[in-house]
């Protein structure tokens, strides 16, 4: 849906994008009211108007946006402004269908069609408008400095406190302190890198395995975590450092306060399309805690699933039965998409990776998950 | 004086805490003559202790589950022969502040055996931090009031405490099962413990979560007035006239 315009950068949304099609649905609607109250004004005639209006546009509106959908992926390798055209020609096909569909049942008055095809040109520069004007207010510049200012810091409570336990294993045992300080090499290699892109669940599933082991190492018996991870579909990409931050709070207010052992459990799984986290720990009440601290992880977490995933990524938290837990649910997705979707911008930092950027291609569906759902360590 | 090693207790909940400090003390004991009395893994756990051995320093670290480092100093107050504090922290940028602030004594961890040692020295000319200091420190508060009996610490759980009386020169505290003595001020601790403890009465605290309800009496002179009927106690205490706002107040958190 794009009007060629320089002064706006064309970017067409990702239509496959729940956000983006619940977008397009209200802005047709309201301009739809809109040019009903243009015709009709009075008030108790203008729902009549607007119904009547609706009567095209919507079933216009549902053929399209199942069109944009099936062809979602293929529009987004097309380098502009061919598929913003493209786009422009699927609305002018689908309204002439639609109008010649309505016409072989109800005669049409004169300029119907002509009408009809404005409206629409009229409602897709709307929306290419505002779709391009999204696009550069997330990205690249403002997107990705939200997100590396989002990017999840470590407690230094954590760090010094892992230091030291590596410190108490030296004389005693020097293995295990070498063991540990390379995990905690690995642990701070991921969290000062540039984390704006997705990865493998898998590597964020050992980068929460190396942290769990360092706590452990100092928690002993009082920490204990329950993987559950069978039906982990291993290869979906996720936001790093999306389940990392959330064992850290499990573990600063779910198992230090209390001297007695308490179990840490992660289950990750397949569903409908989406992959699931949930982690659970037990709920302390606690004395001058600082629970905003947890608040503040959660809330960052939330903003980047957004920043990645729109509406299709979520997290809650709830406490039930002295069990504290996180829901995260975010969309399957195999092949990266960045998430301000600026593939023009990877392209003008060479040498920053070897391989040609992969276009923002969504996964091929469940089919493809089922077959991978094997789960990667034990 | 002779001298006599110094004797040493280490208090952390994460057991590679306490072996590297005791690392860190066997490295010292060559330059100065000192002895780990014991170790503890918790506030209560050192005060048990303590009842047995005696120490000059206690090395506690400050965030622990149950009793912090800091609530374990207040304690540690009440024994006959005080230790000297010194607190351990791996990070708490705060806290730190108000130790400078109050001229507490505390090592960062990771230790360095140097600033170790150079704390350890000083032990002696040292005296225990008295309670008002401590109190300016920022932490949790309090999940115990501690009273001496027959030279011990005994511990009183806040959540089990029924209502605070003050008499004469000290504060009667009553649980469910029995009463005892403490040295504190009324105020502080209503400020302290703000909002479990209501005042019903110019010298009474009385737990919110123990109040079963009011009842109107009528003295000898006809005057009327409230009485806090209690959970699990049969005693009732009398509400003053200037506190009887609290009758409705706690009246519609109940409904």
């Amino acid at each position: 849906m794009i009007i060629r315009q320089d002064t706006i950068a064309l970017e067409l949304p990702d239509f496959r994008n729940l956000g983006t099609i619940l977008r397009i649905v209200l802005a047709v609607n309201a301009l739809t009211a809109v040019a009903a109250l243009v015709r009709e004004s009075q008030l108790d005639l203008w729902a009549a108007q607007w119904f009547e209006i609706s009567a095209v546009v919507e079933p216009h509106l549902m053929v399209q946006l199942v069109v944009l959908y099936a062809i979602a992926p293929w529009l987004a390798r097309q380098p502009q402004p061919a598929g913003a055209l493209t786009v422009v020609a699927i609305t002018l096909a689908v309204g002439l269908a639609v109008h010649a569909l309505f016409a072989s049942q109800i005669p049409q008055p004169p300029l119907a069609l002509l009408r009809h095809e404005l409206f629409a040109l009229a409602a897709c520069a709307v929306l290419i408008g505002y779709f391009g004007l999204r696009a550069r207010a997330l990205s690249p510049a403002i997107a990705e400095s939200r997100l590396q200012a989002l990017q999840a810091r470590i407690r230094p409570h954590f760090l010094f406190n892992s230091i030291n336990a590596v410190l108490s294993l030296i004389r005693s045992d020097p293995k295990q302190a070498e063991t540990a300080l390379v995990d905690m090499a690995d642990l701070f290699r991921v969290l000062m890198r540039d984390n704006r892109e997705l990865v493998p669940l898998e590597d964020e599933i050992e980068l929460c395995r190396q942290y769990l082991a360092l706590e452990k190492l100092r928690l002993t018996d009082r920490l204990n975590v329950e993987w559950h991870l069978n039906s982990m579909p291993a290869g979906a990409l996720v936001p790093p450092l999306v389940l990392q931050p959330l064992l850290e709070n499990a573990v600063y207010h779910g198992i230090e306060p209390s001297s007695a052992p308490g179990v840490v459990s992660i289950n990750i799984f397949y569903k409908g399309g989406e992959v699931h986290a949930i982690l659970r720990n037990p709920y302390q009440v606690e004395g001058g805690r600082h629970h905003a601290g947890n608040k503040m992880a959660l809330a960052n977490i939330r903003e980047r699933l957004q920043l990645h995933f729109d509406a299709e990524g979520s997290l809650e938290s709830r406490v039930r039965d002295s069990v504290y837990e996180v829901h995260i649910r975010m969309p399957y997705r195999t092949v990266k998409t960045a998430p301000a979707r600026d593939a023009a911008d990877e392209r003008a930092k060479p040498g920053r990776d070897a391989t040609p950027p992969r276009p923002p291609v969504r996964p091929e569906g469940p089919e493809l998950a089922r077959g991978n759902t094997g789960a990667p360590h034990g | 004086m002779a001298d006599a090693p110094l004797r040493v207790m280490v208090v952390d909940d994460e057991a590679p805490a306490r072996r590297r400090l005791r690392e860190l003390l066997d490295d010292c004991a060559g330059a100065l003559p000192l002895v780990v009395v014991g170790e503890a893994a918790s506030g209560r756990e050192a005060l048990d202790l303590l009842h047995t051995v005696s120490a000059d320093l206690l090395l506690t670290d400050i965030h622990m589950p149950e009793m912090s480092g800091l609530e374990l100093a207040r304690h540690v107050l009440k024994l006959p022969q005080p230790p000297v504090v010194i607190f351990t922290t791996a990070h708490d940028e705060y806290a730190v502040q108000a130790f400078e602030v109050n001229a507490v004594d505390y090592l960062m961890k990771p230790v360095r055996v140097q600033r170790l040692l150079a704390a350890l020295e000083k032990v002696p000319h040292l005296k225990p931090v008295p309670a008002a200091r401590l109190d300016q420190l920022p932490g949790p508060t309090r999940r115990f009031l501690s009273v001496t009996e027959r030279s011990r610490v005994v511990l009183v759980p806040v959540e089990e405490i029924v209502y605070l009386k003050a008499e004469l020169k000290y504060i009667t505290i009553r649980t469910t099962q029995r009463e005892y003595l403490l040295e504190e001020s009324l105020t502080r601790l209503e400020e302290e413990f703000a909002p479990r403890f209501v005042r019903v009465h110019r010298n009474c605290l009385v737990a919110r979560d123990f109040v079963r309800g009011f009842e109107r009496r009528v003295g000898d002179g006809g005057d009327a007035h409230w009485e806090v009927l209690l959970r699990d106690v049969p005693e009732t205490l009398p509400v003053s006239r200037r506190q009887q706002f609290i009758v409705r107040e706690i009246g519609r958190e109940s409904q």
